[in-house]
């Protein structure tokens, strides 16, 4: 019955004039916008397949003028930088991550038990912070001078492993499991934690999925702090840090290229930098296409309330 | 549903009997011990910072640390005021976000009606599979893309002016460009994922309304005038009340990388609160200015959060924050 209705809806579609118009007017217009989000891509993708004489003779482009592989070979010749870097961004990640998921999902799930008495305090305890800041200055002070996190991967670890508004998006998903569950179990005496472990954790992995992946994706991206924290003469600086350092600073480059056996005026510091976006990037946008649902999912999700 | 107020009155009934504190706490102790990791969390991280405010009012210097430097009042802010600095800061980040939140959402619902129009299931996979990409991506990349297509030298942007026999330009010293170039960014960078929100309001959309309209003639103008923008207003009030709480707040990551860390010939029009609060921690040491502007933002946030917040409940109560 349903797809009976959608055939007719869309015959009925095709013969409007109006329906033709828009609808072509749709196919240019978004064909013209996806093709605009993917052309820079493919021009860091190019540039870094180019030689760097010709990429000095006419500038960067999407297609090699002349094809070069020379930046990659300059890279993973000595692979310990970039090894170190990934190893770094992997470790970093995977232990937020998982760290960082236990802990949003139990308090999501304790705030939105609703016989829980102190979830309105904690709520707007978490929330508040949201309103109000300290600041970066204060900030800064606190986890280098209080917590003495400079220079160590802690201080990139653990202000990434949660956000109210993953909180509040774990709530959201948690209220659309009836409390009744939770009630017949506990009259069946089961406490509060086997609860989550044993009956919410399972029912909720769509909702772990999509807040994992949030929080893996804020700290493959994150540079921020690594910027603030770590200096750069650190031996092993996570990804982002580490093509930050390459883009803005003609020295890190050097210092990349040094290890091979590259004369310093031959380094190709255009195409490098291309080269080592491309490596650290890389993983992201080939693994994305498969997750992006659950992105999807989150926002949908999250922006339901606040 | 009933059972479950039941179960509450039962549970408050309890409670008054006993009446002790300890029960109450008894009775939540799990919970609350769930909740312990974040709340140490955010005291750590969000609530210990903020006493350091206190750096807005006294001049601060190294060797004295926070308690012996001298008091000095309002006069960290009143220096903000007398340089200009202070409405200027303002001034940039409302501005850039005024931008961001009004074009961003009518880019948004405009790709949102138009993805609805499409019928191939795989162009419109495709389509929002590439158009979410640049929402994926660090700043430090969007930095890097920026100069790809900006940059004096190798840019591809003078490449084409050359190629057409004009004379190439120096973007990166010419601070009029910069509100085009930031703004432009931020809608390549967030429209794609935005529209999401939108869309998914309009696959809410009861497709019998769509269909009464169609029998009684509305072409297809007609039906996106007045049934699908008309369905997507309150979204877009909300979405926007809820972003201009934030007015005040900028996108550090996006401007410093797009902008580079030193180029002060950009200041003037690309400066945001956020960047001077950066720069007078990490280049000027002025930790004193840093956090008078930092306690500006975070007051003046907060007052016009409760307004927007104010305006929401006015409009519809369920979607108010508090």
């Amino acid at each position: 019955m349903g797809v009976m209705d959608e055939k007719m809806q869309n015959t009925r579609r095709t013969t409007d004039r109006s329906s033709l118009f828009i609808r072509g007017f749709s196919y240019v217009f978004i064909g013209a916008f996806s093709l605009c989000c993917l052309l820079p891509f493919l021009l860091v993708l190019g540039t870094s397949f180019t030689s760097e004489a010709s990429v000095k003779q006419s500038g960067f482009n999407f297609w090699p003028k002349e094809f070069s592989t020379f930046a990659y070979r300059i890279v993973l010749e000595n692979p310990t930088q970039i090894l170190g870097s990934y190893a770094v961004t992997i470790g970093i990640t995977v232990v937020g991550t998982a760290i960082g998921l236990l802990i949003v999902a139990m308090t999501g799930y304790a705030l939105q038990r609703p016989d829980f008495l102190f979830r309105n305090k904690i709520s707007f305890f978490i929330y508040f912070t949201t309103l109000f800041s300290g600041g970066l200055v204060p900030f800064y002070l606190l986890m280098t001078q209080y917590l003495h996190l400079k220079d160590n991967y802690l201080a990139i670890l653990l202000p990434g492993l949660l956000s109210p508004f993953l909180i509040i998006m774990m709530k959201s998903f948690v209220r659309s499991i009836p409390h009744a569950i939770t009630e017949s179990a506990k009259i069946d005496g089961a406490g509060d934690f086997t609860i989550f472990v044993k009956l919410i954790l399972p029912m909720t992995t769509p909702a772990l999925a999509t807040i994992g992946l949030f929080i893996a994706l804020g700290y493959w991206n994150e540079w921020y702090n690594s910027m603030l924290f770590l200096s750069s003469d650190m031996q092993f600086r996570p990804l982002q840090l580490y093509l930050y350092n390459v883009v803005t600073k003609a020295d890190a480059i050097r210092n990349s290229a040094a290890a091979s056996n590259v004369p310093l005026s031959d380094v190709p510091i255009e195409t490098m930098k291309m080269a080592i976006a491309v490596i650290a990037t890389g993983p992201v946008i080939l693994f994305y296409p498969f997750v992006q649902r659950y992105f999807i999912k989150g926002i949908t999700v999250g922006a339901v309330k606040g | 549903m009933s059972v479950l107020t039941e179960k509450e009155s039962s549970m408050d009934l309890a409670d008054k009997r006993t009446g002790s504190w300890w029960k109450k706490f008894k009775n939540n102790r799990t919970l609350l011990i769930m909740c312990l990791p974040a709340i140490v969390f955010f005291v750590i991280f969000a609530y210990l910072p903020m006493p350091g405010l206190y750096l807005a009012f006294i001049k601060y210097n190294y060797s004295d640390g926070i308690f012996n430097s001298p008091f000095v009042g309002f006069e960290n802010f009143r220096f903000l005021v007398i340089t200009g600095d202070l409405w200027k800061l303002t001034f940039n980040t409302v501005a850039y976000n005024l931008a961001f939140i009004l074009l961003g959402n009518v880019l948004q619902i405009f790709v949102a009606v138009l993805l609805n129009e499409l019928r191939g299931k795989w162009f419109k996979k495709i389509s929002q599979t590439l158009m979410f990409l640049p929402h994926f991506i660090s700043a430090v990349l969007i930095g890097l893309i920026a100069y790809n297509i900006l940059s004096y030298d190798y840019g591809l942007l003078n490449g084409i002016l050359q190629s057409l026999g004009m004379e190439p330009v120096k973007v990166y010293s010419t601070p009029n460009a910069w509100p085009f170039i930031i703004v432009l960014t931020y809608l390549w960078q967030a429209t794609g994922y935005g529209s999401i929100i939108y869309f998914a309001a309009i696959m809410g959309l009861d497709n019998e309304v769509v269909e009464a309209s169609e029998i009684d003639g509305a072409n297809a103008f007609q039906r996106i005038r007045y049934i699908v923008l008309p369905w997507l207003k309150p979204t877009f009030i909300i979405l926007l009340l809820f972003s201009l709480g934030g007015v005040l707040k900028g996108n550090f990551g996006l401007i410093y990388n797009l902008v580079g860390a030193n180029n002060t010939a950009l200041y003037a029009t690309t400066d945001i609160i956020e960047t001077y609060v950066f720069r007078s921690l990490m280049t000027n040491f002025n930790f004193s200015l840093g956090s008078a502007v930092s306690l500006y933002q975070s007051l003046f946030g907060f007052a016009i959060v409760l307004t927007a917040n104010w305006l929401v409940r006015k409009l519809s109560p369920e979607n108010s924050l508090f």
